[in-house]
């Protein structure tokens, strides 16, 4: 009691607070503590309802910037783009035109992957292999693969093979580049986990660095299809001309070539929504179900 | 916890004259210098000293990551070469569970990537291991959804289920705040009363070390030298008060602190 009189001397400045215990408080006022949100608060909640609304506002300020111009050689409204398109997609041509496309752009695609799946290895397990991937990717990853086209040309002719050759090119070093930089970051005690139970070689790199580097290999994957993507429309504006069946490079380099600007709008529209789709279909998938369900990635 | 009474005698992982060194860019730092031990069956053998006295790197040294520049390390009388599941790590990081794998197939897959334990076998071991430490609840949650203890224990199921022959111990319980520290380390304790395995354990808290161990390799810095070791069997949470504890506690203070002269209390003992 002295003492605390003391204290309450010393401290005559401080405010005095007595102890307390107390029953907690009447919360029924809330309601229940763990409530559903409305469907208002959902639906913006949705990722992929805002980026619907968002679309939604593009296509119409496209429209609306259209019949304000009034100049459909120039630059077609919404509308007429979107009728070329039914029109070739139920005519059935716009369909081959795409599926040539896929054709060589899956080919191309693989191709590449393995390949760099081979480099990455070789990479990973000896250091001369390390040195051989970060020098050639250095050297080949800023060369466009367009320029490659007049050699690809030489060796392979016109078609298929020299796009293929365009599209590994454009592939490779995007997909290993990232691949290794994932492989690179892995944490060391994840390295030392694997060691532990005796892993090693393959099982090592298949069981361990794969899926820690997971994220990294996804987002080379998605990088290589859109560079992919990208080369073959660009390839195909320059040489589609002579494979039977061009693909949708070829689609939107003929219609320039007839004036009908709203099919070469079509034909970039199919370009964008098959990039849309990939993305959103395949990858958003392979995401969900990976990188973000393991907390790898938000 | 009455016990020399459960120390078998055999010897089954020893260390004779255990110099390590390590490379780093600009120099070559000498982490321990001839380390004598000895660590018999259902031991749980603490390393103890203050950093920079290459206790992690002793414990690395056992697990096989790293190759003794002098002296060997042997277990059940054969040389250590590399990494082996015979000797599961519990490292002191929370990200050593695969964040890819659910905290039951994190407990699987070492008992299936090693062959010791396969189908059903595997899960049942998996899931008692998961039960021992509390986690069968969580067993189909992915690690990110998990506490750093709960983290831990998950680690510590993992490395128990495969039944290695020691279980090494990088100070599993470091990252983890007060509490959680003490509780963990109960159920350490606990679980080492049901399964009595031999755990090898580094810290450097001398109280935890008290606790935890039963006998004590305390190392002196700079390199690591053996200072001394002490059999600490008779001491848990339930005698921290006892003069005792306080008593070996400062003696083993002081045997890392006083530097230069042996304490005299050493050499009577």
């Amino acid at each position: 009691m002295s003492t605390a009189l003391l204290h309450q001397e010393t401290l005559s400045a401080a405010r005095i607070r007595p102890d307390f215990e107390r029953q907690p408080i009447d919360a029924s006022a809330v309601g229940d503590v763990e409530r559903r949100l409305g469907l208002g608060e959902r639906l913006l909640g949705n990722e992929g309802f805002r980026r619907t609304l968002l679309l939604l506002a593009l296509a119409l300020l496209w429209e609306v910037y259209a019949r304000l111009l009034g100049n459909p050689l120039l630059f077609p409204s919404f509308t007429e783009t979107v009728q070329a398109f039914w029109t070739d997609l139920w005519s059935g041509l716009l369909v081959t035109r795409v599926l040539a496309s896929l054709k060589s752009l899956v080919l191309g695609y693989a191709i590449g992957l393995a390949l760099a799946t081979a480099l990455t290895a070789l990479a990973v397990s000896v250091r001369i292999g390390s040195d051989l991937l970060s020098t050639l990717t250095a050297m080949f990853n800023p060369l466009p693969a367009i320029a490659l086209l007049p050699l690809a040309l030489i060796w392979f002719g016109l078609g298929t093979p020299s796009l293929v050759f365009v599209i590994v090119h454009s592939v490779l070093w995007a997909v290993a580049l990232n691949t290794l930089t994932g492989f690179r970051g892995v944490p060391e005690t994840l390295r030392m986990t694997g060691h532990n139970l005796g892993l090693k070689g393959p099982r090592y790199v298949a069981l361990i660095l794969t899926p820690a580097a997971f994220p990294a290999i996804l987002a080379g994957l998605k990088i290589g299809w859109a560079f992919a993507w990208r080369t073959l429309i660009a390839a195909e504006l320059v040489f589609g001309v002579s494979s039977r069946s061009g693909g949708l490079g070829w689609y939107i380099f003929e219609a320039r070539a007839q004036l009908e600007t709203s099919r070469v709008f079509a034909g970039l529209l199919a370009v964008i929504l098959i990039g849309l789709l990939v993305e959103s279909l395949i990858f958003r998938v392979i995401e969900a179900r990976t990188v973000q369900r393991w907390g790898m990635q938000r | 916890m009455n016990g020399t009474a459960w120390r078998g005698d055999d010897v089954i992982l020893s260390g004779s004259g255990v110099t390590l060194q390590y490379k780093t860019p600009n120099h070559l730092v000498t982490a321990t210098y001839k380390v004598d031990f000895e660590v018999c069956q259902s031991d749980r053998y603490v390393i103890l000293g203050p950093s920079g006295c290459g206790k992690s790197t002793l414990l690395k040294a056992i697990g096989g990551f790293l190759a003794p520049v002098e002296g060997e390390i042997r277990i059940h009388n054969q040389r250590v070469k590399g990494p082996g599941p015979d000797r599961m790590m519990v490292f002191q990081e929370f990200e050593q569970l695969m964040p890819w794998k659910t905290v039951l197939n994190n407990v699987l897959f070492p008992m299936i990537a090693t062959g010791k334990f396969r189908g059903r076998q595997a899960e049942e071991r998996a899931h008692a291991a998961l039960d021992k430490v509390n986690l069968t609840r969580f067993s189909n949650v992915y690690p990110h959804m998990l506490s750093g203890g709960m983290k831990m224990r998950v680690a510590i199921a993992r490395a128990m289920a495969l039944e290695p022959d020691v279980l090494l111990m990088d100070e599993p319980f470091a990252a983890l705040d007060a509490l959680t520290r003490r509780k963990m380390q109960e159920e350490l304790l606990s679980l080492w009363e049901q399964l009595r395995f031999t755990v090898l354990f580094v810290t450097h808290s001398i109280e935890e070390a008290i606790i935890v161990g039963s006998r004590i390799l305390v190392l002196s810095p700079h390199p690591g030298r053996v200072r001394a070791e002490l059999g600490c069997e008779c001491f848990h949470y339930g005698n921290v008060e006892n003069p005792e504890f306080g008593g070996l506690s400062k003696r083993i203070h002081n045997l890392l602190f006083e530097t230069g002269q042996m304490p005299a209390e050493e050499a009577h003992s």
